[in-house]
């Protein structure tokens, strides 16, 4: 059976189980709602997804997140027009991206020091550029992105963006020949190499997307909680690896699909929403994922492990069947 | 028949040899790196005040530095066998409410005791993660995120809202650490003698440096006859205990435990780790670098403080030299690479 269709059969389970937990689950106040929570981390992890595959990882995306919406209350706090704004957030992520891109593809350092290294510095300039200031002077127009719904939809903004992203990472990554690079590079990186694909521009370009996408989630975090503060986004990482684990995205590289991390994010979605609907804590949802998570990498391994315990019978069987050599 | 056995080298020519010491001088300079890098910012940061070296000042940045220290010793087992153990945060905030709150529960419970319930909570969770990790065949990143996610979980489901204040904790727990001993916090010393039986045994004992080998190339250790998952599993499960005890330690000096007791703590420790010397991809480092590089980031946060600098640049100041560490770090083994070869194409055949 495809992970794919393994986790859509998850997905809908959720969604039976949602409804007979609550009457409200299918309401559209309450798919507003769902969309609304996750909408960052799914954005997140397109470019996260894409990163993986290609036989790396970015921890920094929280805090790229957190640095750019720092950025976006410091400046905001300073006068500056919300369009200036922007086109420096955009060169924000570039630069964040740029930095892992250049440690990672030039210096030849491993991606999970790096970013580790560099979730630690971006969150800290985030610190620098606010402290212990909350801004949270922003125009209506901007936040009502926290409360209004995609008119005519029942959507919330960044549930659309999501799925509108969704539709272009999948086909970037399972049309065109650049997403059969990426498969390629995270299969074998020296296979790659050698078939003449440009390794290195490819991962630059990925982390540099990333640093973008980030820093654009960093906006939207910002404005549907009308809130810039030091400390946002923090430990969201972890959700985004998470999620794309989940997704059938293989931490090896190599394999993996937007088909099913769009999949993950909505079991995410849903089961942290059946969950709220219980009354269950908030806060320890993280059991879930943590389960989830162990299930989509041991539920492959089983298979393996059964295949392996299976060999070793059938082998001690022949060789105990197997006749002596007798001499003639 | 007689069979023709191909002449070889002597282990002890010079080649061999010259390249042994090289490689050998580099690593113990790593080392001493680091220890150089603590002495500057100590002596520039007392240069410009030296507030900085009074005891108690000292006494406070040591016993801040244990509970990383400690942390740090049973991240560098997983890291140089070449896994990763990221739950260790939520094994101490877990380990931390359970066993302070038996304070509270049962009257007139031994400290001891409770040490040890903290170390058993610990060592639980870390044979969960090694039975995972070894058994499974799943990358530790993968198990080691969901059992910090799972462990962090529990811990929250059982405190809630609830939270341990130290009107509960008896004063023979809330002066561990305070006690000193000429001057040295105890628990320093303590700490440090810990540690450096960590690294003694890491150095000198079999299984210690048979970790080694599983983190330089895994499959050439399986096929060497090295108990890989044996040891992989011993690592995880005493990385767990090591937490859990950190853990008591933590609860003894902050005194007020919630749930999110240790939050964040894996990335600061592995940090610390890779600052202290021990490659992230295993294979080479020890656990006195690791708990050196604990050190240096608490005295760098400490020194901030004292020359009223806001601690606001230590997280970024703290990512800063990890990044700096290992990019040191790879522009020294690709030197030494070079130089390994030039040694061998010269003085070989």
């Amino acid at each position: 059976m495809r992970w794919e269709t393994g986790l859509a059969v998850l997905v809908v389970a959720i969604g039976i189980l949602g409804a007979s937990i609550s009457s409200q689950f299918f309401s559209s106040g309450n798919i507003f709602y769902l969309g609304l929570s996750s909408g960052e981390i799914a954005i997140m992890a397109l470019p996260m997804t894409l990163i993986i595959i290609s036989g790396e990882i970015d921890l920094s995306v929280a805090s790229i997140l957190g640095m750019s919406s720092a950025l976006l209350g410091f400046l905001w706090s300073h006068g500056w027009p919300m369009p200036a704004i922007f086109a420096m957030i955009a060169i924000l992520g570039v630069l964040a991206g740029s930095l892992n891109a250049v440690l990672v593809t030039r210096l030849g350092l491993p991606s999970l020091a790096v970013t580790i290294g560099t979730l630690a510095l971006y969150r800290g300039i985030a610190l620098i550029l606010l402290g212990a200031n909350t801004i949270s002077t922003f125009p209506g127009s901007y936040t009502s992105i926290g409360t209004t719904q995609i008119s005519g939809t029942d959507l919330s903004w960044s549930a659309g963006i999501f799925l509108i992203m969704a539709v272009i990472f999948g086909i970037v990554l399972h049309v065109t020949p650049f997403g059969r690079w990426i498969y390629a590079m995270g299969a074998s990186p020296e296979a790659a190499l050698f078939a003449g694909i440009r390794v290195r521009r490819v991962k630059t370009i990925l982390f540099i997307v990333s640093g973008v996408v980030c820093s654009f989630a960093g906006v939207l975090y910002t404005f549907r909680l009308a809130t810039a503060v030091s400390n946002n986004g923090l430990g969201l990482e972890l959700d985004v690896v998470a999620i794309a684990l989940v997704g059938g995205v293989s931490i090896f590289g190599g394999k993996g699909s937007i088909t099913g991390v769009v999949l993950a994010v909505l079991a995410f979605a849903g089961i942290q929403n059946a969950l709220f609907l219980t009354n269950f804590n908030q806060e320890a949802t993280g059991i879930v994922i943590g389960g989830l998570l162990l299930v989509s990498v041991f539920v492959p391994n089983l298979a393996g492990l059964t295949e392996r315990g299976r060999r070793r019978l059938i082998g001690t069987a022949r060789t105990l069947k197997a006749p002596s050599h007798g001499v003639p | 028949m007689s069979t023709v056995v191909a002449p070889t080298e002597p282990s002890g020519t010079p080649t061999d040899v010259r390249s042994r010491r090289l490689t050998d001088r580099v690593f113990r300079l790593r080392e001493s790196g680091i220890i150089v890098v603590l002495a500057m910012f100590v002596l520039v940061t007392t240069a410009i005040q030296p507030r900085f070296l009074d005891s108690a000042n000292i006494q406070f940045v040591l016993v801040n530095t244990t509970v990383f220290a400690l942390l740090a010793l049973g991240e560098t087992l997983v890291v140089v066998s070449r896994n990763v153990d990221l739950s260790i945060g939520s094994v101490l905030g877990l380990s931390a409410y359970m066993s302070s709150s038996l304070f509270g529960s049962i009257h007139g419970i031994s400290v001891v005791v409770v040490f040890l319930t903290g170390l058993g909570i610990g060592l639980a969770c870390g044979f969960a993660n090694g039975l995972m990790v070894a058994l499974g065949r799943v990358p530790s990143l993968v198990v080691t995120l969901a059992t910090l996610y799972v462990i962090r979980g529990i811990d929250i489901l059982h405190v809630g809202g609830g939270e341990v204040v130290a009107s509960t904790l008896p004063s023979s727990f809330t002066n561990i650490p305070q006690d000193t001993f000429l001057g040295i916090p105890v628990v320093a010393i303590a700490v440090a003698v810990v540690v450096a039986a960590g690294a003694y045994y890491m150095r000198s004992f079999r299984s210690g440096r048979e970790l080694y080998a599983i983190g330089s190339n895994p499959e050439a250790a399986r096929l060497a006859g090295i108990p890989v998952g044996r040891r992989v599993f011993t690592a995880f499960a005493l990385s767990g205990a090591i937490a859990g005890l950190a853990g008591v330690l933590w609860a003894a000096q902050y005194q007020t435990i919630d749930s999110s007791a240790g939050t964040g703590y894996e990335l600061q420790v592995i940090a610390a780790v890779v600052v202290g010397g021990v490659a992230i991809f295993g294979g080479s480092g020890s656990a006195v670098g690791a708990a050196i590089g604990a050190l240096l980031l608490a005295t760098i946060n400490s020194a901030l403080n004292v020359l009223g600098i806001s601690s606001l640049w230590v997280e970024a100041i703290a990512g800063f030299l990890l990044l700096l560490a290992i990019s040191l770090d790879r522009v020294i083994s690709l030197r030494l690479a070079n130089a390994l070869r030039l040694m061998r194409s010269r003085g070989g055949a």
